[in-house]
């Protein structure tokens, strides 16, 4: 079998990636989460397990059981219409509106039960970034794209609006290019300036994870490389998960790799055994391009 | 053979050409006919009207036997049509806002209700002004009302109801699912989604209401029984108030020719205020949907 093993441009080697993972075998604390995986999740904070999803009578998730680690670049893959972006958006609970919808089993985020009635909705969501494949900046300026969340979890002071705005734009590398236009239109970005935007928009109201929904399909080269870079720099203090259909992308920042198929997973694990060392049949043959 | 082919051909692509010219001159004649019409209306008003019309029209209130030819003017109309505009149209809006965007956001794209909801409005949309205004008559006579400029307000904005709920609906139907979900994941609940959903569909709801005031401001109908007609200024919502509609529609009965020339004079006035409402919206529209994506 051919070496799938592509190196990430980003950063400086492999073994520096994972030194990671022969750390946390060294110094594996008493409470480490047993993953059955080996001890490759230091830690999660969102846990899936025994998840079903039924839309309309479809089985569209089956039986998923799931560990997201902390603080890293998780890559779902798979063909299309494997459940990806419903798992997805299973996180934030946004498939709650669609028609139909039944779930069992359970999502824990910091050892809460999404599901769970007594559990807020909204508060779930602020705790998930989300970036869609099509950058979709709101109706708004620039200044107040950034500025409405945080005016919406209660942040009225001007100074400290300002000053979040700016942060958030240096944070997706946008400050520089729209400092001089605040006030001007969103839509009136580029494509790949908006889906920067949009990032920067999710990052101002403090998530804890960042997910993305093939977030970078829509995008050129340019702009898909910039959002790449960016996910690195952010997975430092933030847990991001990528649903991606482009192999390569996951190849180039997965440092952990789900592999779905027809909503089921099939393999999960590092994104170094994941391509170079896949344990089952399906997942080797999705790899090798036998099918996608 | 080919050469039948090629034959065959040409004279497929010679009837392509003609269907495309014969088309083309087909919907050139008819905007031309609507134009013409417009233009014919509007040379007619004019032509009637502007021998009519001077200051006094349009600043005193009709003067005893006005409608036999005496001074005066229509003031009274101008200001209870205005008046009826301005109360039905906000009402208007206050009621029909949350009714899209409940339709819009709250229930589901194939909810039941709201199926029920538009199918209903779509038929309110149909229903003649005079039965509004019958309607709304029996309700009065029952309460015991007289003719009052409460009453023409409230049948106008039954009116103008389904045409905000209808027109508005048209537009957020399209609402982007990726706003709201967009919006919802910065942690939004429906209710905050307001702020994002009335920006995107800030033209729609211009346009309702350039339609509703167009409809407002035209309606005989639906005034004659609710609002009354008077010849002075209304400074109660309990007294009656007259309207340009009625105004004309007086006026044209008279058999004085005079009086007849100043029917088309208060015509020329209504199309002038509906022309400024006009303007006015699609400026205050532009205003609104600059940021809209």
């Amino acid at each position: 079998m051919k070496s799938f093993l592509y190196r990430n441009p980003t950063r400086a080697s492999w073994a520096e990636d994972y030194s990671f993972l022969n750390k946390s075998s060294k110094e594996k604390p008493d409470d480490d989460i047993d993953t059955g995986e080996g001890d490759r999740i230091k830690k999660s904070y969102l846990k899936v397990s025994g998840l079903n999803i039924h839309i309309n009578k479809t089985h569209i998730l089956k039986n998923v059981d799931l560990e997201i680690p902390d603080k890293k670049i998780t890559c779902i893959i798979g063909p299309s219409g494997c459940g990806k972006s419903t798992l997805l958006k299973t996180f934030n609970r946004l498939i709650d509106d669609t028609e139909g919808v039944k779930y069992q089993g359970s999502i824990l985020v910091d050892d809460t039960d999404i599901f769970d009635k007594q559990t807020e909705i909204t508060e779930i969501r602020k705790k998930m970034g989300l970036l869609s494949q099509r950058p979709c900046p709101l109706p708004m300026s620039i200044y107040d794209n950034i500025a409405f969340g945080c005016k919406m979890h209660g942040e009225r002071k001007k100074k400290k609006l300002n000053d979040i705005v700016e942060k958030q734009l240096k944070a997706v590398g946008l400050w520089e290019e729209v400092k001089t236009r605040l006030n001007a239109s969103a839509s009136k970005l580029s494509i790949g300036q908006q889906q920067r935007l949009c990032l920067a928009r999710g990052l101002a109201v403090e998530p804890e994870f960042i997910l993305a929904d093939e977030a970078t399909s829509a995008l050129d080269p340019i702009s898909s490389k910039h959002i790449e870079e960016l996910f690195v720099k952010l997975k430092q203090d933030y847990t991001i998960i990528l649903v991606t259909h482009t192999l390569r992308q996951a190849l180039r920042i997965a440092d952990h790799v789900v592999f779905m198929y027809l909503g089921e997973v099939i393999e999960a694990g590092s994104a170094d055994e994941i391509f170079n060392n896949p344990k089952q049949e399906l997942t080797r043959k999705y790899l090798e391009g036998a099918f996608s | 053979m080919p050469c039948l082919y090629n034959n065959r051909k040409n004279i497929i692509m010679k009837f392509k050409f003609i269907e495309e010219k014969v088309a083309k001159v087909l919907m050139i004649v008819s905007s031309i006919a609507v134009f013409a019409f417009v233009l014919n209306i509007i040379y007619t008003i004019f032509r009637r009207g502007i021998p009519a019309l001077n200051w006094d029209m349009i600043s005193k209130i009709p003067a005893g036997g006005y409608y036999n030819g005496g001074g005066g003017g229509i003031l009274n109309a101008i200001v209870g049509s205005l008046y009826i505009v301005l109360g039905s149209t906000i009402l208007g809006l206050l009621i029909s806002i949350p009714v899209v965007f409940y339709l819009n956001v709250y229930l589901k794209k194939d909810s039941k209700l709201a199926y029920v909801a538009r199918l209903a409005f779509d038929i309110l949309f149909g229903i003649p002004s005079i039965v509004y205004g019958a309607f709304a008559f029996t309700i009065m006579i029952f309460l015991g009302m007289h003719t009052s400029l409460g009453g023409g307000i409230l049948v106008i904005t039954l009116l103008i109801i389904p045409i905000f709920i209808r027109s508005m609906d048209e537009v957020a139907q399209h609402l982007p699912k990726d706003l709201l979900d967009a919006t919802y994941a910065l942690g939004a609940t429906k209710l905050e989604t307001i702020k994002v959903v009335l920006r995107q569909i800030a033209p729609g709801i211009a346009t309702a209401t350039l339609l509703s005031v167009g409809r407002a401001i035209g309606d005989a109908a639906g005034v004659m029984f609710t609002a009354g007609f008077t010849d002075s200024i209304p400074t109660s919502l309990s007294q009656p108030a007259a309207t340009l509609p009625l105004s004309v529609f007086f006026q044209l009965s008279s058999p004085n020719a005079d009086v007849q020339d100043r029917a088309y004079s208060a015509a020329l006035i209504l199309i002038f205020i509906v022309l400024v409402i006009s303007i006015l919206g699609r400026l205050i529209t532009n205003y609104f949907s600059k940021h809209k994506i």
